[in-house]
């Protein structure tokens, strides 16, 4: 689904990618972990190139993203994004939060995609806020309505920026729910988060990052158990 | 003070509202559509563009007013070719100069508007026209509206320099009258309170607007 062959990304003289190489498989759940800093979250922009990679290529389903033709358009219908600071549209109701790519973008009806965004915001529990404005949601409702207003462009792959790192403790759970139940659907998806737990109980995969690098890559009962690095090892120390 | 004496007279000054408000009203539509173009330009990544932008604000935020209507009336033999009316000059001149500040009040509430609202609407593949129009200026415009409202009192009050170049206005009026009867605090002051009310109907119609733009807060 997603191959990445020699990843290199520098902000001006700093190097903050360096030779990533990565493959994931379609209804994979990849979890990326590691210390703040280390590239997680530029590596996943990358992915939708709202990072423009220095060096390397990605190919997401056949289609090579960063050849210079390539329609960045066409891939972000591709690949859905989820971010830590949700980014809801504050304008528009949930619901037009949801709808509103469908039927900007996709050229979708109006009923049609109200109909998608309606059914998606009962997947994620809210359907009693289809109407309500972003400003009246708490932080974990505002989270699974970016989540579903991912899921209306019907992407084949979704991106998880450290979707429960600005929430409060009690709602954390809520988002992982949603999150979990997706994962159940066969979605690709691929995560940056801080929960542990999350990781170990619903990854296919790890892959452990430091330093702009790709450090470990193993089974999540492995890697939580016996890491083979030694970064890996004073990583979980740390936060476990 | 005797303000007996211009009662017949107020008629003729209050017809000048309208001469005002029509000045006002489309030089300021004029100054908020050029004004966002020019913000846009300001904000892109053509190059030229952005020079022509900031130039343009520049020069008109660095010279006076009344020389830019000056020029745009009397010299316009030399600059169109043929004399324009004096109400058409005072809109252009106005409407150009307001569209150089109005540029500034948007950019600046463009650039206010959270980076990650850009980035949300790119990974849902929204093209750049769509994503400014829908989600980056309907936000800006309502951090602006007490910006904009601001520019167009501002303009309301500058507008009554139309009378340099005749224009009957509510000014030109207040003065016709004043140099008729001899007596000019009367007609100047009934004059100030005509600017004066006008200002605090735009107030509060600005407090209103803001008001009903802020129902998703």
């Amino acid at each position: 689904m997603i191959k990445v062959e020699g990843l290199y990304k520098s902000f001006g003289s700093l190097e903050v990618l360096k030779e990533i190489n990565a493959e994931i498989k379609e209804g994979e759940v990849v979890v990326v972990i590691g210390p703040s800093g280390s590239g997680k979250s530029t590596f996943l922009r990358c992915l939708n190139l709202l990072e423009t990679p220095t060096k390397g290529k990605i190919t997401i389903a056949q289609d090579e993203i960063t050849s210079a033709k390539y329609n960045p358009q066409k891939l972000r219908s591709e690949v859905g994004m989820v971010f830590q600071h949700f980014h809801l549209f504050p304008h528009m109701t949930t619901l037009e939060n949801v709808t509103y790519a469908p039927i900007k973008v996709k050229g979708k009806s109006k009923k049609e995609a109200e109909q998608l965004g309606l059914d998606l915001l009962k997947k994620v529990g809210l359907s009693e806020k289809a109407n309500e404005y972003p400003n009246r949601l708490s932080g974990g409702q505002k989270q699974r309505v970016a989540i579903a207003r991912a899921l209306a462009m019907e992407p084949s792959v979704m991106l998880f920026d450290e979707p429960t790192s600005a929430l409060d403790p009690e709602m954390v759970k809520e988002v992982l729910d949603v999150m979990k139940s997706l994962a159940q659907t066969g979605m690709t998806m691929m995560i940056v988060t801080h929960e542990m737990g999350f990781a170990r109980e619903v990854a296919d995969r790890v892959i452990f990052m430091d330093e702009g690098m790709l450090v470990e890559e193993a089974q999540p009962l492995d890697f939580f158990s016996a890491p083979k690095t030694e970064r890996a090892q004073n990583f979980l120390q740390k936060v476990l | 003070m005797d303000f007996q004496q211009i009662i017949p007279s107020m008629p003729y000054i209050l017809q000048g509202i309208w001469v005002t408000l029509q000045i006002v009203l489309i030089a300021g539509l004029l100054g908020f559509a050029i004004g966002i173009i020019l913000s846009l330009f300001k904000i892109g990544r053509i190059s030229f563009l952005r020079w022509f932008a900031d130039a343009y604000t520049s020069i008109f935020r660095g010279t006076p007013l009344v020389l830019q209507l000056m020029i745009i009336y009397y010299a316009s033999p030399q600059l169109f070719g043929t004399q324009i009316e004096a109400y058409t000059a005072a809109i252009l001149s106005f409407g150009l100069n307001s569209a150089a500040y109005i540029s500034e009040i948007i950019r600046a509430g463009i650039q206010a508007v959270d980076k990650g609202q850009k980035e949300a609407a790119m990974a849902l593949g929204v093209p750049y026209n769509k994503m400014m129009k829908d989600v980056i200026l309907p936000q800006a415009m309502k951090n602006i509206l007490p910006a904009l409202m601001n520019e167009f009192i501002t303009l309301t009050k500058e507008s009554a320099i139309v009378t340099v170049i005749g224009v009957t206005d509510i000014m030109r009026r207040a003065y016709i009258v004043g140099s008729d009867k001899f007596a000019f605090l009367e007609p100047l002051l009934f004059a100030g309170l005509i600017y004066y009310l006008m200002v605090l109907v735009l107030t509060f119609a600005g407090k209103w607007v803001e008001g009903r733009m802020r129902r998703s807060d």
